[in-house]
């Protein structure tokens, strides 16, 4: 087996494992690249079918087109969409593009609270009711205990120390100085009434293996991966006031990877376009243990 | 059939370049004997690191002002970096020109030991490190006595710090020494002993003018040298049922039986047999989406497949090929284990073996001998296990389980053991037990001894009665209307003047869907309503009682539990039974009424209900 071969079965591994283990399972989709090959892994795994709800975390700062593709996608795959957001922060303008909070603030409440309170049953959910193509706000749903995110080990410090199962208590944090073993791909999949578990099923995954992958099974991106015409691309996505674009001129998958491959972005970190990483030095393994994804 | 289309989509392209493969390296030894360093330098020496990172520590170490270390690049926690020591393991990634690496750094302090195994479980090889200054200490042959545990065959070791001995061969070759002996002694043969000092960069990726007297390999181009295990695929074939799946949407009508082929190959057409239960029928198609349709598929792969028949199979299921040599199937099986539980391994208590795709309750029988494994010294005698010992002891299940010897294949011969929620030991099988009593008939033997029997006899009472005392067993799909069957019978029989009792114990506790069994409970829910009822039955009664979806083991168990009374078993729909007949097969419940009407008959047949007139 060849090396992306052997990531994928690795990845159906894992999200089948989580599927038998938790009735009440979610999975992250960003929209960007790792979560949508992580949709993909899911109807790898599954066999063509999605049956594992999605949710996304709305800040309302995100670039439009990736909104646009998120839902042709739902539509097209007829998967089980799940929106939430931070209403109260975005009516009060509590955020850092309002200029009323510093950028860390921001990422805590549009992202990590939200996502907290969504998975909890505590905020309204929004459905896509695939009749009418409309979302429709839901309250009062049950809480999420097995949740799937696309992180990937070699993103940074913190992630690079993570399991496949990683157990959270109820308030999410996350305990890296003593994490549950895992061997034999025996994961924790037994847990306390209260706590949680992220999967991660991509963390052997690097931004190459990402894009090699797309390319081999044709998933489609957002169009703003790559360059328009501008000289400009993003390596990542995020919220536009905080993810810059780069200097590039890659227009299409195989250019991207010749790009991550041998050329410019050959030894340079995905995540050096964004901002609320300089703010001080620590700040992933800071979020992430308070919640972040 | 629609269920095609899902198959279609785009079909992947096969991609631009040539084929790589991958391999997992672990990184092992004593504390701070210099594994984060010698990753951190392979990293910065063969420009895998991102640019400007290195700079970024270096300047972060001079704001803290304290020396630049190599390891901060892996140490990347705060308590890590503030404490000087590897805390969780860390994957990074490097590229070698013939293959991709994961390289795992290991924590060497043994308060951090299930990181360490956690790390160390996805390797294939290990580079394990000894500083030539301390020489061997305690987790330098810890670490290499689970190597062989985990499964990891290959080891290079890396006698690091040469420099702070002058480079002195000497040194070196006193160490290769003292560690060759004791690998010996594990069964493992290093591939290499390295000198090098991994904080200068001497025989890391080229070889040192510091050290004019070895020409052997470098630390890289150890690990270009090991190989991939490629037998896995000539071995027999065995893939653990990891799900069964019918998904019903957009008019999907395939049953896919869904695992990782563990070992060997399995094509379209051949008989599959499945263990323990025993059952078998031929492949139908291999299913994987978008990708072309297959006729076969490799150890490796996660794939899915249908069969030609529609047999009950259950997760956790380990499917072999008619023809080769099958899994064994037993009870009781002897094992080597590391604890690493926060509390003791324990004789008598109840833990959940996780075994391949398996989940089942598990005791521990004995303890044969407990081992040091940095010391290799052994004692018998003992009661309990403590956290970070290595131990051989033997194992009892409720219920069979399939498994291999793990000499033979490691795959489906290792388990690990949950304790409260968490992973707290693992274990390889080295033998099967053959037993001809299991704990269940043990128990009840010994329950039968120590039963206080009153003056009245079971004819006195079925006398009384006027019946033979019995516990019906409705059983058969969930969801298929048992429980009102179960009601609306004891209803009528109590107005036949019966002693009867309905217990309704059953389909809450044990969960409506069985194969959906988290802490492996129903085993011990089973075990409960066999003890409720041989109550029951002892006293004269006629129990009614449901329970979903009976495989062969449980209604033994139920059985024999039940014992000296009588089970009485009536199925609705289809069974998961095979080595007895129900007394009574109820294809479709239909009318209630007529149902009853034909347990009446079936029970007045047996004469549990003697003077029933029709
Ligand atoms: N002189 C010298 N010091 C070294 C060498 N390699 C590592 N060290 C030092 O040894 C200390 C421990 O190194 P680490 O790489 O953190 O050790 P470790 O084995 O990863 O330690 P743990 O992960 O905590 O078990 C650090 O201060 C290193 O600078 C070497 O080749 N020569
Ligand atoms: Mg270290």
């Amino acid at each position: 087996m060849d090396h992306l071969e052997t990531l994928e079965s690795q990845s159906v591994f894992i999200l089948r494992e989580a599927y038998r283990q938790f009735k009440q399972l979610v999975m992250l989709w960003s929209i960007g690249k790792d979560s949508t090959v992580l949709l993909w892994l899911a109807r790898k795994a599954f066999f063509g079918h999605a049956p594992i709800p999605l949710m996304h975390i709305d800040t309302c700062f995100k670039v439009p087109e990736m909104i646009t593709y998120r839902d042709e996608l739902a539509r097209q795959w007829k998967l089980n969409m799940i929106v939430g957001k931070n209403t109260a922060a975005l009516e009060s303008k509590q955020t850092f593009p309002d200029g009323n909070s510093t950028r860390l603030e921001c990422c805590a409440s549009l992202k990590s609270e939200a996502l907290k309170k969504t998975l909890s049953g505590e905020w309204p959910r929004w459905i896509l009711d695939h009749t009418t193509g409309e979302y429709v706000r839901r309250v009062g749903g049950e809480a999420f205990t097995g949740v799937i995110v696309g992180a990937r080990a070699d993103e940074e410090g913190s992630r690079s120390k993570e399991r496949y199962f990683s157990a959270r208590d109820k308030q999410s944090d996350w305990d890296v100085g003593d994490q549950p073993p895992e061997l034999w791909n025996q994961f924790k999949t037994d847990f306390a009434p209260g706590t949680h578990v992220r999967i991660h099923p991509l963390l052997d995954w690097t931004e190459l293996n990402i894009w090699e992958y797309i390319e081999r099974e044709n998933i489609p991106v957002t169009d703003l991966y790559f360059d328009r015409g501008q000289g400009i691309r993003y390596r990542s996505l995020g919220c536009w006031p905080c993810t810059k674009p780069v200097e590039s001129t890659a227009r299409n998958v195989q250019e991207i990877i010749e790009e991550l491959r041998s050329g410019k972005f050959a030894n340079i970190a995905e995540r050096s376009g964004r901002e609320q990483d300089k703010e001080d030095g620590n700040g992933l393994e800071t979020l992430r243990r308070r919640g972040y994804m | 059939m629609q269920g095609t289309e899902l198959k279609k989509e785009v079909v992947a392209s096969s991609g631009s370049r040539a084929k790589r493969d991958q391999m997992n390296i672990v990184i092992i030894g004593h504390v701070d004997h210099g594994k984060s360093t010698v990753v951190g330098r392979l990293l910065a020496d063969t420009g895998s690191l991102p640019q400007g990172k290195l700079a970024q520590v270096k300047a972060q170490c001079e704001r803290n002002a304290r020396p630049f270390e190599y390891a901060f690049l892996l140490d990347a926690l705060q308590d890590e970096q503030a404490q000087g020591i590897t805390i969780d393991s860390a994957r990074c990634f490097f590229k070698s020109a013939s293959r991709e690496y994961i390289i795992i750094d290991a924590p060497g302090h043994i308060e951090f030991l299930k990181n360490m195994i956690s790390g160390a479980a996805r390797a294939e090889a290990a580079l394990l490190v000894i500083d030539a200054k301390e020489g061997v200490r305690e987790n330098s042959r810890r670490h290499g006595y689970l190597l062989g545990m985990l499964g990891i065959k290959q080891v290079a070791v890396c006698v690091n710090k040469l420099d702070l001995v002058g480079y002195d061969k000497g040194v070196f070759d006193a160490i290769v020494e003292e560690y060759s002996q004791f690998l010996a002694k594990t069964g493992m043969v290093p591939k290499a002993f390295i000198p090098i000092s991994a904080r200068y960069g001497d025989n890391m990726i080229r070889l040192s003018e510091n050290m004019g007297w070895y020409n052997g390999v470098t630390v890289l181009g150890t690990l270009d040298g090991f190989t991939k295990e490629l037998s896995l695929r000539d071995k027999v074939f065995r893939m653990p049922v990891q799900d069964v799946y019918k998904f019903t949407a957009q008019g999907d009508d395939r049953r896919i039986i869904a695992g990782r082929i563990e070992t060997g190959a399995v094509s379209v057409g051949e008989e599959v047999v499945f263990y323990p239960s025993g059952k078998s029928s031929r492949i139908a198609s291999i299913e994987e989406f978008n990708v072309p349709v297959k006729q076969s598929a490799f150890a490796g792969k996660s794939i899915g497949v249908t069969l030609e028949t529609q047999i009950y199979v259950v997760p956790g299921e380990l499917m072999a090929k008619s023809g080769q040599a099958g899994p064994k199937t037993g009870t009781q099986l002897r094992a080597n284990i590391f604890w690493l539980g926060k509390h003791p391994l324990l004789g008598h208590k109840r833990y959940k073996m996780k075994l391949a795709g398996a989940q089942v309750p598990v005791w521990l029988k004995s303890i044969e001998t407990v081992l040091d494994a940095s010391e290799l010294t052994t004692e018998s005698n003992r009661q309990q296990i403590e956290r970070h010992e290595v131990a051989q002891c033997v194992f009892e299940t409720l219920k069979p389980v399939a498994f291999d010897l793990a000499p033979d294949i490691a795959q489906t011969g290792r388990f690990v053991l949950i304790d409260n929620y968490e992973i707290a030991g693992g274990g390889i099988i080295t033998d099967q037990i053959e037993t001809k009593t299991s704990m269940i008939a043990e128990h009840v033997t010994r329950r039968s001894e120590q039963w206080q029997r009153s003056n009245i006899s079971a004819p006195q009472r079925a006398a009384r009665y006027g019946q033979r005392a019995a516990m019906v067993l409705i059983t058969g799909d969930a969801g298929t209307g048992k429980a009102q069957l179960a009601k609306a019978l004891e209803t009528d029989l109590f107005a036949g003047s019966r002693a009867v009792y309905y217990l309704g114990l059953s389909n809450s506790l044990l969960g409506v869907d069985s194969d959906i069994d988290h802490l492996g409970e129903r085993d011990e829910y089973l075990r409960r309503l066999g003890e409720i009822a041989h109550l029951f039955t002892d006293a004269g009664i006629v129990l009614i009682t449901t329970a979903s979806d009976l495989d062969d083991h449980e209604l033994e168990m139920l059985a024999m539990l039940n014992k000296p009374g009588d089970t009485v078993v009536v199925n609705i729909g289809p069974r998961r039974f095979n080595s007895r007949e129900p007394d009574l097969q109820i294809n479709d419940i239909g009318s209630r009424e007529d149902v009853i009407i034909k347990i009446k008959e079936m029970l007045s047949e047996q004469k549990y209900l003697p003077e029933y007139n029709l």
